[in-house]
């Protein structure tokens, strides 16, 4: 008896101060601090993801478990790679064109006295602004096959119409050159503020060492620039990757499917024609290709952030 | 190897004068180090000598040839900058070698020159680093290395030395100088530290607001400074103005400083001083090291005087005391055994054949 009710009190007073200590912890002021954040992601991210794999792995009327059934199926039908075809050309292609575009005019504003800059950057940010789907509708009616504004120019000139959408590379060529139209601002002001933070000193030295115009950018600004081009080519090629609004708006995949990304080839799949689980299975292929283009650019940048 | 020339040479910022109109001759091999206060114009002037800065008005020339419209790759000039200007993305090598490559120089060649002037800086192990992996005394090794391969005409140094901290500052100071002894290229180079341009220069010229003040050797700036400005720009501590007055004395002339002290002018002086004694604003200037305890044995021109000091700052070597005549600090450099104490009263000697008098309207030294 005497021996408990002297530990009782002892025990209570251990874990007390325990609980204490535990707060005092940084790493759990860290923690509860992230908290907000660690929910928002698990609600937002980590449940959809996880029901996606879920989703997968049931047949069409999501009533049995087939694991990797979907999968297979997928694999072993030519429209799936067509998908894979489409959405590869149609993100590396926009993205090589966003980057040299982006580029060319990051050094045009660049060489814009201070004065008129923020003029010039407003008005060039102006087409990543709009809500894409609203630029890509007023793109859709200037490549209207009857009333088009492009084809009313090129008759002007003497020319035959295009059929913009209506022809499976000239409707890719389209999707392209709207996605580049969107995207090249956002290349333009990563790499104006790369520009700007190449110090003046490294160009007026070259100048003296006899670098001409193509050999201080070749020299000097593209290497002083390789993280900040990784990091935005990288970033540019997963949003473009897994674009949905553009081709949904402009060809809704078409014509006879030549358009197709990801992400709306699993939005036909999955929504309008009604089999769910495939639609998940479609999208969740999309995260290994994704994930090995982030691995070797990343690695590129660490390696590089160690001798720069 | 070449001499380089300015012309009335004039450079305008919009409508802001920063360089009006200086005329400045510099002999093949000769070392110049432009100095002045920050916005005196000196940094634009060696700027237009590399290229970097268009012209306004004037000529610059380089050797024989104008090079008023010559892009800098084609002055053959080489420049060191203040924060070194090194290409963070290459080695030592590659940074030396960089204006060589351009030229499509033999490979051969490169590394003759690369290593000689490794050798000649002291960076042979160097050469295969980054600039990251460099201390600041060796990146301005690496800048200097950068310049001497390309054996220009020119070498253009712009504050070399101004990231360094004060140790390292005075060893590079030593090191540029050797540099300059072996390789003799004619040299310009710009600080604003005068004790910089003192002890390297051939020809100090001192700048003040877009204008030359004075151009001559160290020493000559030193004892004759021409205007208020120079006299009072070169030297550490400064030397001391007191207004003052000139008054005839029986034949001879004396500087009146306050009702009690009064200094006799060197009679050698007093046919240079005799046509000022009509002007009112007149300063009397002479270096602290001109201002001493009294010695056992008064010089000729040594001349006592009574003070009492307000500080005394110990420097090993001498100490400073300050002390105030007409309203107007002077610093004076007496023994440290001379027994110099705060608030007391000191005698003191000042050597007149070392005075200057300054015409305080147009800031000319008489």
């Amino acid at each position: 008896m005497a021996n408990i009710s002297e530990s009782v009190p002892v025990a209570t007073d251990s874990s007390r101060s325990g609980l204490h200590r535990l707060m005092q912890r940084k790493s759990s002021i860290a923690f509860l601090m992230t908290l907000p954040l660690i929910l928002l992601i698990g609600v937002l991210v980590a449940y959809p993801a996880g029901y996606a794999i879920y989703l997968s792995m049931l047949n069409k009327s999501m009533v049995r478990f087939v694991g990797l059934g979907n999968f297979e199926f997928l694999m072993g039908r030519d429209s799936f790679w067509a998908v894979v075809y489409q959405s590869c050309l149609f993100a590396v292609t926009a993205v090589i064109f966003k980057a040299v575009i982006g580029f060319v005019v990051a050094h045009f504003v660049h060489n814009i006295p201070a004065k008129g800059q923020r003029k010039w950057r407003g008005m060039l940010l102006v087409p990543w602004v709009i809500p894409p789907a609203m630029s890509t509708l007023a793109w859709l009616w200037l490549f209207d096959p009857s009333y088009s504004a492009f084809n009313w120019i090129l008759a002007l000139f003497g020319m035959d119409p295009v059929p913009w959408t209506g022809d499976t590379s000239w409707a890719r060529f389209s999707v392209i050159l709207v996605n580049v139209w969107i995207g090249a601002p956002f290349f333009m002001i990563m790499y104006l503020a790369a520009l700007k933070s190449v110090p003046e000193q490294l160009y007026e030295a070259a100048a003296i060492d006899g670098a001409n115009w193509w050999q201080r950018i070749w020299y000097v600004t593209l290497p002083m620039m390789r993280n900040i081009i990784a990091i935005t080519a990288l970033f540019s090629l997963i949003v473009t990757f897994a674009n949905f609004d553009i081709v949904r708006v402009l060809t809704a995949g078409g014509p006879l499917n030549g358009t197709h990304v990801f992400a709306t080839w699993a939005f036909r799949v999955g929504i309008e024609s009604g089999d769910i689980p495939l639609g998940a299975a479609v999208s969740l292929f999309m995260v290994p290709i994704l994930a090995v283009a982030a691995v070797f650019i990343l690695r590129d940048i660490n390696k590089r952030g160690n001798e720069a | 190897m070449a001499q380089v020339t300015l012309r009335k040479v004039v450079k305008n910022y919009d409508e802001t004068p920063a360089v009006r109109g200086i005329d400045l001759d510099i002999a093949d091999k000769e070392f110049v180090v432009l100095v002045g206060p920050s916005g005196c114009g000196k940094s634009t002037t060696l700027r237009m000598i590399a290229g970097l800065e268009e012209i306004t008005a004037g000529d610059i020339l380089i050797g024989d040839q104008v090079v008023n419209d010559v892009p800098p790759k084609d002055r053959d000039i080489a420049m060191v900058f203040q924060n070194y200007a090194l290409y963070p993305h290459m080695t030592v090598y590659e940074n030396m070698s960089f204006g060589l490559r351009l030229k499509k120089m033999p490979k051969a060649d490169i590394d003759v020159r690369v290593q000689s002037a490794a050798r000649i800086l002291d960076i042979t192990e160097l050469l295969q680093r980054k600039p990251k992996q460099l201390s600041g005394g060796q990146r301005q090794r690496v800048a200097m290395g950068r310049a001497i391969v390309r054996d220009p005409k020119v070498f253009l140094f712009d504050e070399p030395l101004s990231n360094l901290d004060a140790k390292l500052r005075v060893q590079m100071r030593t090191e540029i100088k050797k540099v300059h002894q072996k390789v003799r290229t004619t040299t310009v180079y710009v600080t604003h530290d005068q004790v910089e341009a003192m002890t390297l220069a051939d020809r100090v010229v001192v700048m003040n607001g877009g204008n030359i003040e004075q151009v001559g050797a160290p020493n000559d700036l030193y004892h004759a400074p021409a205007t208020k400005f120079v006299a009072s720009f070169i030297g550490s501590p400064a030397m001391n103005m007191i207004p003052c007055r000139l008054e005839q004395a029986a034949g001879a002339l004396r500087v009146r400083l306050t009702d009690e002290i009064t200094f006799p002018v060197p009679a050698s002086r007093t046919a240079r001083y005799q046509p000022h004694l009509s002007k009112s604003r007149l300063l009397f200037g002479l270096r602290p090291e001109h201002i001493t305890e009294v010695p056992r044995h008064l010089e000729p021109e040594q001349h006592p005087f009574e003070v009492t000091l307000d500080v005394t700052e110990p420097m090993g070597q001498e100490t400073l005391v300050y002390f105030t005549v007409n309203g107007t600090e002077i610093c004076a450099s007496v023994n440290p055994t001379a027994g110099a104490q705060s608030d007391a009263r000191m005698a003191l000697a000042a050597d007149l054949s070392n005075m200057h008098l300054i015409d305080d309207e147009t800031g000319m030294v008489l």
